[in-house]
């Protein structure tokens, strides 16, 4: 963990490593798995994102920085399929758009990918999202799993992708068991890049998770269990991406029960105690070189 | 080259209206020469399934050859199922299905390079059917087996059976002459926790004897449910060996693709050596099981995604309207006399509004743990799995464009061997060997000088 000290004097805003993690991952993916994503479409949904933020900033007259929406418009990309470019870009507009007039309490309420996600499969079938696409190769997942975590760990939120999965992946080896069923279907089901995306990049938002860490592990356990009903119960497709937006629109409940402050981007780290733990452990203090 | 291409598929566009009119076929994209059906793989099973919403028709074709007393399916249905529900249908659908969406062969002629383009034509054609029939019951069972209705549809003795536990439907299934696999039961106890029923079809031998066919026409079942998916877990329990399953959706929206399992498209626009022309089953066979391996064999693979509309080229007509009612689209209009008669011309002019998918799964237990779950997508962006072979021009052009073709050959050639060996795993040697024998040659023609071809045009070839 000897990066831990270039987080300090470097860069102290975690959507730097955001940006560049899911840059990667989409090149990644370009180049390895062949994924169908056509530069054009990247593009648009960029432009759209990044005029929208400009538009919202202009409104509120604040300083527009665009690192938000381009972590948005990477996302999209990612989970995000159309034939056509128009409704990707007004998905990258309802996502964006979506933190300037959807707010709460001072913050906005949905998570800006996933409610343009929502929004656009639930208005038309021009979108849609590949859940399969990713393959299960437990290498690609490990790979995601990696980058997000250095991601998320410098986003102090950790423990709600920790705890999204831990207790996704319960119900479904608890459902295999019920079954008696073998063990390779839930480790089929963890091993999709969506899942581990969604966990890692989108769930993890420390804008749009409560700040306060019980409310923030309620939070993430139940999207998940959303996520599992809907999977697996009602058979609806993106139960993953509905999860999130029904758990945001309960948050502000959640929030209201375990008040905390409001997260900054370069806030220093405030984890779940259970976290707090660990992290204490790991910067060893530099022993006193002995005398000579 | 690229342009005189262009410039041949601008005409034959034009000429297609009128073409078309007297059922003849136009294909921009090459002639049509061969497809590759299901027929080539052992063991395959052929499924269409109509999906809309809720609304499910899943048509099943088997190539079972043995006795036909010996012959019993057990397949797990979400919902008990009425007798109108069930029915039988003709062999030659799902065959006309597999022909027209099966991966094709088409093939060019280059144009003489002194002079420019050209242009190409095509046909094939086939066929459709249909029938149906009855029956009735309800009782229990000390084995917690209940069957829940008894019908006799066409030449099937079908029993819709809900049970308590897999023990006793083990045991009732094993007592009534079918024979389970060992490892059976825990995957009929999981479908039975998930309130799944069971439609156990034999065959009735009175009535099959009456239809005056040799093989078992295949069954459908229609019915609503949420879930969108293929139960093939049963299958996999006693398979020796993988087994192949196409699957056919036709649905309104779009492509259909798997969600638990990733869904490739299978190399296509290839070209490859002449003489696959006459070997294009092994080839295609080769291909599939190479992307399977190169997939790591956990792959579901796109064949074909196409606008029910038309096709280009045509390996075999679309499906009528009557063919895919039969099927299970319930939304088009089976009566009336052949709207259809511009198969081949792209655009909406019809509007039918079926997309069919097919896809292609190699399977085992190992690879494949979990059911299919399929998902429709907005996407009706069309694919095809097509080859091309790229016959040189033979002709004795002597313009120096000529002399710089002939040179270009080998390396085309050689391109052709290496893309074959790719695809297949064959040996590249034995590729070129046989296409050395197939006259493509790799040796580069001697070029002649400009005095020889100013006063020795006569004289020897190069």
């Amino acid at each position: 963990m000897t990066i831990l000290g270039i987080q300090k004097g470097l860069i102290k805003d975690p959507r730097i490593y955001q940006i560049l993690a899911l840059s990667s991952l989409l090149t990644f993916g370009w180049t390895a798995r062949a994924f169908e994503i056509e530069p054009a479409h990247f593009i648009a949904i960029i432009i759209a994102a990044c005029a929208t933020q400009w538009l919202g900033s202009l409104m509120i007259a604040t300083r527009v920085d665009f690192k938000s929406s381009l972590i948005t418009a990477l996302s999209l990309t990612l989970l995000l399929r159309a034939d056509a470019m128009w409704p990707l870009a007004v998905a990258a507009m309802i996502a964006v758009g979506s933190k300037f007039m959807v707010r709460f309490g001072g913050k906005h309420m949905f998570n800006p990918a996933n409610i343009g996600i929502v929004a656009i499969v639930l208005a038309t079938d021009a979108a849609w999202t590949t859940p399969g696409q990713w393959g299960s190769a437990v290498w690609l997942a490990a790979l995601l799993a990696g980058a997000g975590f250095f991601v998320t760990y410098r986003a102090a939120r950790l423990d709600v992708p920790l705890i999204f999965l831990g207790v996704y992946a319960a119900l479904l080896f608890g459902r295999a068991l019920w079954l008696g069923d073998p063990l390779a279907i839930p480790m089929l089901r963890l091993q999709n890049g969506a899942l581990i995306l969604f966990a890692f990049f989108m769930i993890s938002d420390p804008k749009t998770t409560p700040d306060g860490a019980i409310a923030r592990a309620a939070f993430a356990a139940g999207a998940a269990l959303l996520a599992f009903v809907m999977t697996f119960q009602l058979f609806i497709d993106d139960g993953l991406f509905y999860a999130l937006a029904i758990m945001c629109v309960i948050r502000p409940l959640l929030e209201w029960l375990n008040p905390a402050p409001h997260y900054q981007w370069g806030d220093p780290v405030t984890p779940l105690k259970l976290f707090a733990k660990l992290k204490k452990r790991e910067p060893q203090p530099p022993r006193p070189a002995p005398a000579e | 080259m690229n342009r005189s291409l262009r410039k041949s598929l601008f005409a034959a566009a034009s000429a297609i209206a009128a073409v078309a009119v007297t059922g003849g076929a136009v294909a921009f994209c090459g002639f049509y020469v061969a497809k590759a059906d299901t027929k080539l793989f052992n063991k395959a099973s052929k499924v269409a399934i109509m999906r809309d919403e809720d609304r499910t028709v899943i048509t099943m074709a088997n190539d079972y050859r043995g006795e036909l007393e010996e012959f019993a399916i057990v397949i797990p249905v979400p919902v008990v199922l009425e007798e109108g529900q069930i029915h039988v249908t003709d062999n030659a659908i799902i065959d006309h299905l597999d022909a027209y969406t099966a991966p094709r062969l088409v093939e060019y002629f280059d144009d003489d390079p002194c002079m420019r383009y050209d242009r190409m034509e095509m046909a094939a054609p086939t066929a459709m059917a249909e029938d149906s029939s009855a029956g009735a019951a309800r009782n229990k069972n000390s084995l917690g087996v209940t069957v829940e209705a008894e019908y006799t549809v066409g030449e099937y003795d079908i029993q819709i059976l809900s049970a308590e536990e897999s023990g006793g439907l083990a045991a009732w299934l094993i007592q009534n002459g079918y024979k389970l696999p060992e490892g059976a039961e825990d995957t009929l106890g999981s479908y039975i926790k998930q309130d799944t029923k069971f439609f156990v079809a034999k065959v009735n031998l009175e009535e099959q004897a009456q239809t005056g066919l040799k093989y078992l026409r295949p069954l459908q079942i229609a019915f609503e449910s949420p879930k969108f998916m293929l139960p093939i877990r049963l299958g996999t329990v006693n398979a020796d060996g993988k087994q192949e399953l196409f699957v056919f959706a036709l649905t309104r929206k779009g492509r259909v693709e798997t969600t638990n399992y990733r869904t490739v498209k299978l190399p296509t626009g290839s070209n490859v050596p002449l003489y696959i022309k006459e070997d294009f089953g092994p080839f295609y066979k080769a291909m599939f099981e190479q992307q399977v391996k190169k997939e790591n064999e956990n792959a579901v693979f796109l064949e074909y995604a196409w606008d029910m509309n038309w096709c280009d080229p045509c390996a075999a007509d679309p499906l009528s309207p009557e063919e895919l009612r039969e099927l299970g689209v319930y939304w088009i209009d089976g009566g009336g006399d052949r709207p259809d008669i511009m198969p081949r011309r792209p655009g909406p002019s019809l509007a039918r509004d079926v997309f069919v998918t097919r896809l292609h799964v190699s399977y085992d237990a190992e690879h494949f743990p979990e059911d299919l779950m399929f998902k429709e997508t907005g996407d009706r962006s069309n694919f095809q799995g097509r080859y091309v072979l790229r016959h040189p021009y033979k002709g004795d052009a002597t313009c120096e464009a000529a002399e710089d073709y002939r040179a270009s050959l080998p390396k085309r050639f050689n391109e052709e061997a290496k893309t074959l060996a790719n695809l297949t795993g064959w040996d590249i040697d034995d590729i070129r060997d046989r296409m050395k024998e197939e006259g493509q040659s790799f040796e580069p023609p001697k070029k002649r000088t400009w005095w020889e071809r100013l006063w020795g045009n006569d004289e020897k070839e190069g």
